[in-house]
């Protein structure tokens, strides 16, 4: 399983724009590269990302192979309660990957 | 669409008189070219006949990069991001790697502020493009060269 790491502020005050960034361990093999005998190499992306505060969707993001290796994302959201960000990375096989972080409104 | 090309016009005459003071002709040349088919097919498929205006969205991203492999892209728009009002997705688009889309960002009102940074890869020079769609319907755009030293994409592993 990748690594992700995940940056969001422990504490916010009620309203406050807090700023979230991401970052998964992964290859994100394009499928335009060949191996070392010439055959293509099949490609394997993180193809989404979606962010759920409390459970409801707040960011989502459709990746290509043009995004670069170890995908990193930095968005805003705004602090509206205490509770739990999910995070979920889908690859181009189904599986996904999550990673959380709780938040501490005042 | 139409925008974009009014642009790049403009664009190509002051190039030609600047490389004509300054003699870099192949730079001229390679800014000359058309936006690239598939760039526009996808766009299209976006806006589908929808005017797209320039402004609003801010594209930030290093006009000469070493590495394509690895390219910080910045996005950001302005928008109050209200319930009324807001940008419901980012587009991002490339005219020269293998395939014309990047990323798409979905946005809600709830992320408070439309701004996004990622990471991409640049398989050449060239022009990349920024669409954002807002609730109300319209298409705003900003663009940006850039230079790539040591494009992605092209090395195999052999």
């Amino acid at each position: 399983m990748a690594r992700a790491l995940i940056n969001v502020p422990r504490k916010a005050r009620r309203g406050e724009i807090i700023e979230i960034k991401t970052l998964l361990s992964h290859p994100m093999e394009t499928g335009y590269r060949r191996d070392n005998v010439g055959n293509p190499i099949p490609r394997d992306i993180i193809n989404r990302f979606v962010c759920i505060y409390n459970g409801t969707e707040v960011f989502q993001a459709d990746f290509f192979p043009a995004v670069a290796a170890n995908p990193f994302l930095s968005f805003c959201t705004v602090a509206t309660e205490s509770g739990t960000l999910e995070f979920r990375w889908t690859d181009d096989h189904g599986n996904a990957q999550t990673a959380s972080a709780s938040i501490e409104v005042e | 669409m139409e925008i974009i090309q009014r642009k790049s016009a403009t664009r190509r005459v002051f190039l030609i008189g600047a490389g004509s003071s300054i003699g870099c002709s192949t730079f001229v040349m390679r800014s000359a070219s058309a936006t690239p088919s598939s760039m526009a097919a996808a766009i299209r498929e976006v806006v589908g006949e929808t005017a797209v205006r320039q402004g609003r969205v801010k594209l930030d991203i290093p006009p000469l990069v070493e590495n394509g492999n690895t390219v910080s892209l910045n996005v950001s728009v302005d928008s109050p991001m209200t319930e009324l009002d807001h940008v419901k997705s980012i587009h991002i688009f490339n005219e020269k790697n293998p395939q014309p889309n990047v990323t798409i960002f979905h946005l809600t009102p709830r992320v408070g502020r439309a701004r996004v940074s990622t990471r991409i890869r640049l398989a050449d020079s060239q022009k990349v493009v920024a669409i954002a769609r807002l609730s109300d319907g319209s298409f705003w755009y900003d663009s940006a060269d850039v230079m790539v030293t040591l494009a992605a994409c092209l090395e195999d592993l052999r």
